[in-house]
């Protein structure tokens, strides 16, 4: 049995230490948004944060977290979809299939929370989670508006 | 990545008690159950009227409109929707869609028609029939409201859902008189607007499908979760075509969470468990060993040879486009040139891997996954049920990615398979990244044999084109092969007619033609499919004939393209836009290109740079689109900037080589996509000029490529030719 602290709640897992916490929040806390991607942690829809980092969940098995570790989903980034960061993602209509976007909120996020100003050339090192659809463009757009800043720096 | 190794080892029973107190997440809110969600889709919508196939009307006003078509990204469920309120008449604010499935659709005589969503033909496919459907629903609407009021219906008109009569002001709404319109007889003679008193089609709406993708409650086929599932993890044959010799079954077995290890087919082997991370996890440990047979030898080089002896082969070679005498011709030009082009195989890489939940009975077979054909679906699972599709359904949910992919039916196969070796045990498959990825159905491979002439004043006076390439149709779609054997879809983009993909250039000796060459690597639709291809190597080497000319590439295709005016006036308008003839900035370089695919004509323009070390930069990237009509501009914008990353992603990085008969890419560390830091500032520009009706979702893609391409020429004097561009050194 192993206690993690997942959007605020104590939650008691019963799993393999091993097993990523990808598959503990996706089968048995039934917290979906969270993506299988590609499992090695490249392509970033599994994003969560963990004490205010992202990191990438297919690669954190649970027998390294803490039941102090603070770890936030999609589902607990803010109560009623309404983060500045997904906020922004409404209103210049980013996702196209969407499957990518939890992860890429998630990464925009933790941006945010150390810069909260970033240039493109922030953007462009923090944000390297695979979107196949094409919405970079897009989501760029949407960081430096829920930054409040332009898109003309760096 | 290792993962830290642990001794706990949960048993099955504690695990199960756990999956039980995970359901107690309800009470911390921490969990939404999926099959409240998938009951209120089947049946459809019950607490309101049907009013016509494709409206049902609640009484509180919200119009939910149906989306026969896969909502897979590419705004196809906002688009339709657009179609059908704009002759309903209703309030747009009140629209909500929902998927029939297709048990119901062949239950009703397929009263929606097609639902396929390929070939961009979502939306042109389907416009007018759903257009109807929303002007049907009107008429009867109207006609209830005039029969509550006794008055004529001509006296009355709809408007945002309100149904006013016009004489005495009387209103009411949609919600108030749907249960007496549903028991109307639906118009047969219905007239749809002209385009221009269009409010709806035409605005660049918000997409209808964005809130849910923000908050993690989008439920996509790997999301569903259903009481008492288990999850499963396979591997097919790594050799296409090869069998299952022999596994470590006990091994497989004795590791946590394990319940079944079953063989699908000849060709393939599972692993049931509790959780889907423990069923990988013993998949790795089962060792399948596979029959040696006849492809275990071929590579990408076997395969390279395959297709040189077919540049210049007789046999098995198809006439897709002839004007005059081409041969003749060149062998009597003043300037011979002559080039030989590459592409490789590509992955779809959806970012939802293929998966698919199955659940069977002895006379019952119910499937949740994520298709672009969910007749397609239907029929397989019924089929790999054995039963008939009336006694199976498919209920779809939106696609994490389909980009043709998801076209083919072999995960639903493959998960029906399982779960019938399981009856009463609803089973849900994912294949694992590396699976994916493993068992696609690639772009195909392919080399492209060029020759041109030129006369002493620089004008082209014939080109040849030879494909020597593996056929689609042939591999994914046997029934579509012309008669003699000809692929049709070779020549996209190349036709000498046609409103679907036509050669805009005026070249008086021509001959394109496709050599017929298959490997044992199934083949299949990749997202604009062939233009991409034959764009890239028609349109680097116009640019390589318009140098040995010593002519602008711009004009030298200006002039080609005198009799094609909807082809020049893309090519304008992107040549405009990057103003094309003025010097660019310093370090920077310009390519162009045009293209015609899936009823839609596009052009692109790049600006690129490349420094000392050979590094590429794509600054900026105009790309035009006629599409006839844009019945969501922003949304064709959307899928031209989108359509870059999958061109660019494939000509930069991409590709499946194959060895021992296998694919070697198996994972994002072999087969790297476009991320933000190298995507380019994209400008579309969409320009719908009206009376037809073209594609969106693809054709833009095959003008990305060969714009770079030739601002790379521009840039290093090096052409391209064999991709990915990733093995050119451009130093």
């Amino acid at each position: 049995m192993v206690k993690l602290n997942v959007n605020g709640n104590t939650v008691d897992v019963n799993a393999d230490g091993d097993m990523p916490l990808l598959w503990v929040l996706r089968e048995q806390l039934g917290l979906t948004g969270t993506k299988y991607g590609c499992g090695i942690a490249q392509c970033g829809a599994c994003s969560v944060h963990i004490d205010g980092e992202v990191q990438r969940s297919c690669s954190v098995p649970i027998s390294s977290l803490k039941s102090t570790d603070k770890i936030i989903t999609i589902e607990g980034l803010s109560s009623n979809g309404d983060h500045p960061v997904q906020k922004a993602w409404l209103a210049l209509d980013v996702p196209q299939c969407g499957y990518c976007q939890s992860g890429q909120i998630m990464a925009a996020a933790a941006l945010l929370q150390t810069k909260p100003k970033p240039t493109d050339a922030d953007i462009d090192a923090a944000m390297t989670n695979v979107c196949r659809c094409g919405t970079y463009q897009r989501i760029r757009a949407a960081v430096h508006s829920a930054a409040g800043s332009n898109g003309n720096q760096g | 990545m290792t993962l830290r190794k642990t001794t706990t080892n949960v048993s099955r029973r504690r695990f199960l008690i756990s999956t039980a107190a995970a359901g107690g997440g309800l009470a911390l809110g921490l969990y939404a159950p999926w099959p409240k969600k998938a009951l209120a889709q089947t049946p459809l919508a019950a607490d309101g009227s049907e009013v016509g196939a494709w409206v049902f009307i609640r009484p509180n006003d919200d119009v939910v409109i149906r989306i026969a078509r896969s909502e897979m990204g590419q705004g196809t469920l906002t688009g339709l929707a657009q179609l059908v309120a704009e002759e309903l008449e209703c309030d747009w604010k009140k629209v909500r869609t929902e998927y029939p499935t297709p048990g119901q659709n062949l239950a009703r005589k397929r009263i929606w028609g097609d639902m396929s969503t390929g070939g961009s033909r979502g939306i042109r496919g389907s416009q007018e029939y759903v257009r109807k459907g929303g002007a049907a629903a009107r008429e009867m609407l109207i006609q209830a409201a005039a029969n509550q009021w006794k008055v004529p219906a001509a006296e009355c008109k709809a408007e945002a859902s309100v149904i006013t009569h016009v004489p005495s002001g009387r209103q009411t709404t949609f919600g108030k008189v749907a249960s007496a319109a549903a028991r109307l007889e639906p118009p047969t003679d219905i007239k749809l607007k002209d385009p221009k008193d269009w409010k709806i089609i035409g605005k660049p709406l918000l997409r209808l499908d964005t809130a849910d993708k923000l908050t993690g409650k989008q439920v996509y086929a790997i999301d569903v979760k259903l009481p008492g599932m288990l999850n499963a993890s396979i591997m097919d044959a790594p050799v296409f075509g090869a069998k299952v010799k022999s596994y470590d079954e006990a091994k497989a077995k004795a590791m946590p969470g394990v319940r079944h290890v079953v063989k699908v087919g000849d060709t393939a082997v599972a692993v049931v468990a509790d959780s889907w991370w423990q069923a990988n996890q013993a998949l790795k440990a089962l060792n399948i060993a596979w029959e040696e047979g006849p492809n275990d030898k071929v590579s990408s080089e076997s395969i390279q040879a395959h297709l040189q002896a077919g540049l210049d082969a007789k046999d098995g070679t198809f006439i897709g486009n002839r004007v005059g005498e081409a041969g003749q011709a060149i062998a009597g030009a003043a300037k011979k040139l002559e080039a030989i082009y590459f592409a490789p195989f590509e992955n779809h890489f959806t970012m939802e891997p293929m998966n698919c939940t199955a659940l069977l009975t002895a006379d019952r077979c119910e499937v949740w996954g994520a298709t672009q054909n969910a007749e397609g679906g239907l029929a397989a699972a019924a089929e790999a049920a054995g039963l008939s599709p009336a006694q199976c359904e498919f209920h779809k949910l939106h696609l994490g990615g389909g980009f043709g992919r998801r076209g083919r039916q072999d995960y639903t196969t493959k998960a029906v398979l399982i779960a019938k070796q399981i009856p009463g045990v609803p089973i849900k498959l994912i294949w694992s990244r590396e699976e994916d990825m493993r068992q696609c159905t690639y772009r195909p491979v392919g080399l492209c044999k060029l020759k041109a002439g030129l006369d002493e004043q620089g004008n082209l006076v014939g080109l040849q084109m030879r494909v020597a390439a593996p056929s689609i149709l042939a591999s994914a779609a046997p029934n579509r092969l012309d008669k003699d054997g000809r692929d049709s879809a070779a020549f996209q983009g190349l036709n000498p007619s046609g409103t679907e993909g036509r050669l805009g250039y005026a070249i008086p000796n021509l001959l394109i033609e496709h050599a017929i060459r298959n490997t044992h690597v199934p083949v299949g639709f990749w997202r604009g499919v062939n233009t991409n291809q034959n764009a890239i190597w028609l349109e680097s080497f116009i640019d390589e004939i318009a140098h040995a000319a010593d002519k602008d590439p711009l004009e030298f295709r200006r002039k080609l393209l005198a009799n094609s005016p909807k082809q020049l006036a893309v090519l304008n308008a992107v040549a405009e836009r990057i103003a094309w003839g003025t010097p660019p900035p310093a370090g920077v370089h310009r390519g162009i290109a045009q293209f015609m695919g899936y009823g839609s004509y596009c052009a692109g323009a790049a600006e690129v740079a490349v420094n000392d070390s050979g590094k590429l930069k794509i600054h900026r990237l105009i790309i035009a689109i006629d599409s006839g009509y844009a019945v969501n501009p922003q949304q064709v914008a959307m899928q031209t900037e989108g359509s870059v990353a999958f061109g660019l992603g494939a000509m930069l990085y991409q590709e499946c080589t194959v060895k021992d008969g296998r694919m070697m890419q198996e994972n994002l560390d072999t087969y790297p996509m476009m991320l933000m830091e190298d995507f380019p500032k994209v400008e579309a520009i969409v320009m719908p000029s009206g009376d037809f009706w073209g594609g969106v979702g693809e054709p833009t893609i095959s003008v990305a490529a060969p714009a770079v391409l030739n601002a790379v020429f521009a840039a290093t004097a090096k052409r391209v030719r064999s991709l990915p561009l990733k093995n050119t050194k451009l130093t």
